[in-house]
């Protein structure tokens, strides 16, 4: 990311961050950042929000009115500002618990609406800011501080459930697909209506550590080899063909014109 | 010119909030207060406001945040079940200083108790709910009229004071019909804006800071979180944590006796009633039965702060007698000012209000 980029949308004054070192949190915020400059929208009609936790704390290093909440509840307060104003941009980072344990109905409810905003979850599959305890994301098996004979409640898929909730576009990719994810919101930045782009990060201080990625680059070699191009998905699942263990679809998942609210007028 | 109409409570408390600019409304019906929503639904996108039903109260109070950080005069309105479930929300105003106005029609309680039946069992809720060391306003009005004019007069003290401000009336006053007098205009008190070169939470004298509207270039950060001047968390730090928290109580407390709005009857009486609310009626009808001057009403139309003297204002008083639909939550609050004189906790609930002769009753005891 150029020094320009970086100058202009982080508050300096802010750092150091509080985020581990090697967590993939910081790469989901530059590409955002790089996207929401790809659309030249002007700072000061830019507003991020977010619940609690790590990922929750990104709107605190960005230089524009920002808006950290409560936990889980960062698409409630979202909404009031954009509807109140539809001229702000508004864009929320939020943690897979943040959005779909104690935010779940929210999450719903914003994307049958679809209200005109972009959502970005940051799914680390664990809560991280707590320690470690097991999320609605933990893939069964894996280990959490409540999950310490592996998680046995299967998992929910953010994606899916944004798409049959009435988004107007929805993608996943992770943190290590950088320009596939930049281009995803930027896609998200620039569609009317609800966005939702979940980018799977790496944890290595919460999930990592116990579930035999210690290594930063193991989890994302993990999850490198782990997706699974939406499209190749789709035609297994048509053949009939059983998806391979712990694989996650990546892609674009929906992109329509549903109608939406908010929409700047 | 005033107009005079004839309406119900929830209804003025409707034209109340529009009178005084309000122009978001976020909440979730629920009843004794749902005619609110209704109203606000039907009302404000003709008056270029934004109504939104949410999927819970939850919701509607973060929604209603939101929309105050936009600048928006903004409301929601609810009853007792709603009002527990906003508590963490209400919390965040509190911290983070955004004006707004939470309407609780109380009902009966504890759970979903009685939903069309009156009380007034949440006023320690509305002062202690959330959870750490606070302050809040809350006005009682005790008529349909005052609903108007408490409503209106919410949204002053909420932007002045940059806090959630409630307006705890209850199922009578709420249902009931009244002849109410519409002003043409009422008073607006606007929040005062950020200046240049100042920081986003760093109060002057009076202990509010400038409010920096999403959009107009101030780039502030809003967080629960423990913070310092400039909005960014400073969690461990008891000194910043000291600071700002009692800043945010202080701010409301220090001015509780300009913020006290009451009616004081017959201040030289031995025998003093203390109301908030419906029971103000019942006891104004005692005074017109029994027009004696040794029965005192005070009549509070701000409970929180407590304006503890108000009490003063009664300097022969022996007994404070304090009717009030729950189970003594207020009277609690008024023998804790007391050096001496009695205090009678009238409790009732069940959902029915006092009757002037239970009242009267309580006074020929007294002599
Ligand atoms: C009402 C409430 N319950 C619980 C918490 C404690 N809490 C803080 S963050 C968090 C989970 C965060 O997990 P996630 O949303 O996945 O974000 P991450 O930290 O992993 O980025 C929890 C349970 C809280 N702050 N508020
Ligand atoms: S605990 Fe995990 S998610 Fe939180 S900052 Fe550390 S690595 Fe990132």
């Amino acid at each position: 990311m150029s020094t320009r980029v970086f100058e202009k949308w982080y508050r300096e004054d802010r750092l150091p961050h509080i985020f581990c070192t090697g967590c993939g949190n910081g790469t989901v915020m530059n590409c955002s950042i790089k996207a929401v400059d790809a659309m030249q929208w002007n700072i000061d009609d830019t507003v991020f929000v977010s619940g609690i936790g790590c990922s929750s704390r990104a709107p605190g290093y960005i230089s524009t009115d920002s808006l950290h909440t409560t936990h889980g509840r960062a698409l409630a307060f979202a909404t009031g500002v954009k509807m109140a104003n539809p001229d702000l941009h508004v864009v929320v980072f939020t943690g897979d618990g943040d959005l779909s344990a104690i935010g779940g109905n929210h999450f719903i409810h914003a994307c049958r609406r679809n209200i005109d905003m972009t959502v970005i979850c940051m799914n680390n599959m664990i809560y991280g800011m707590t320690g470690g305890q097991g999320s609605p994301c933990t893939p069964v098996g894996k280990i959490s501080t409540t999950t310490p004979y592996g998680a046995a409640e299967p998992v929910f898929d953010l994606a899916e459930l944004a798409v049959a909730a009435g988004a107007n576009h929805v993608a996943r990719w992770t943190s290590y697909h950088t320009a596939e994810l930049t281009k995803a919101i930027i896609t998200g930045l620039s569609t009317e209506g609800l966005s939702f782009i979940e980018a799977m990060v790496q944890c290595p201080t919460a999930y990592g550590r116990r579930n035999k990625l210690r290594q930063v680059t193991d989890q994302v070699e993990w999850m490198r080899t782990h997706a699974m191009l939406l499209q190749k998905v789709r035609r297994m699942e048509q053949e009939g063909k059983p998806i391979p263990e712990e694989h996650f679809a990546v892609g674009e998942f929906v992109r329509r014109h549903r109608p939406a609210m908010g929409v700047r007028r | 010119m005033s107009k005079i109409e004839f309406m119900q409570g929830n209804t003025a408390c409707c034209e109340g909030a529009l009178a005084a600019g309000c122009s978001f409304f976020g909440g979730y019906p629920i009843t004794p207060s749902t005619e609110i929503a209704e109203l606000m639904a039907l009302r404000l996108p003709k008056a270029g406001g934004t109504f939104i039903q949410m999927e819970d109260e939850i919701a509607g109070i973060g929604s209603v945040i939101g929309a105050s950080w936009t600048g928006a005069r903004s409301m929601t309105a609810t009853s007792g079940p709603g009002f527990s479930l906003m508590m963490e929300n209400i919390g965040y105003a509190v911290m983070t200083e955004t004006p707004c106005v939470i309407v609780n029609i109380q009902r009966g309680g504890p759970s979903t108790g009685q939903p069309t039946m009156s009380a007034q069992g949440d006023m320690m809720q509305c002062r202690f709910g959330s959870h750490g060391d606070m302050a809040t306003i809350a006005v009682v009005p005790s008529t349909v009229q005052e609903m108007y004019e408490l409503t209106a007069k919410a949204f002053n003290l909420a932007d002045r004071f940059r806090v959630p401000t409630f307006v705890m009336s209850d199922e009578t006053i709420g249902h009931m019909r009244e002849r109410v007098i519409i002003p043409d205009s009422v008073d607006i008190v606007p929040r005062k804006p950020l200046l240049e070169g100042e920081l986003p939470f760093q109060a002057g004298e009076d202990g509010v800071p400038g409010f920096a509207k999403f959009g107009s270039g101030h780039r502030v950060h809003v967080t629960g979180l423990t913070h310092d001047e400039r909005g960014y968390p400073d969690t461990t730090n008891p000194e910043t944590h000291e600071k700002l928290v009692l800043r945010l109580y202080n701010k409301v407390e220090s001015k509780r006796h300009e913020i006290a709005d009451y009616d004081a009857v017959n201040t030289d009486a031995e025998t003093v009633f203390v109301t908030y609310g419906p029971c103000a009626r019942t006891v104004r009808q005692v005074l017109h039965d029994h027009p004696d001057e040794e029965i005192g009403h005070l009549n509070l139309r701000i409970v929180w702060p407590f304006p503890e003297d108000t009490l003063k204002l009664f300097p022969n008083a022996k007994t404070f007698i304090v009717p009030e639909l729950n189970l003594g939550q207020m009277a609690r609050e008024v023998a804790r000012h007391m050096s001496g004189q009695k205090v009678l906790s009238m409790p009732k609930i069940g959902g029915l209000i006092h009757t002037p002769a239970e009242l009267y009753a309580a006074v020929e005891a007294e002599r």
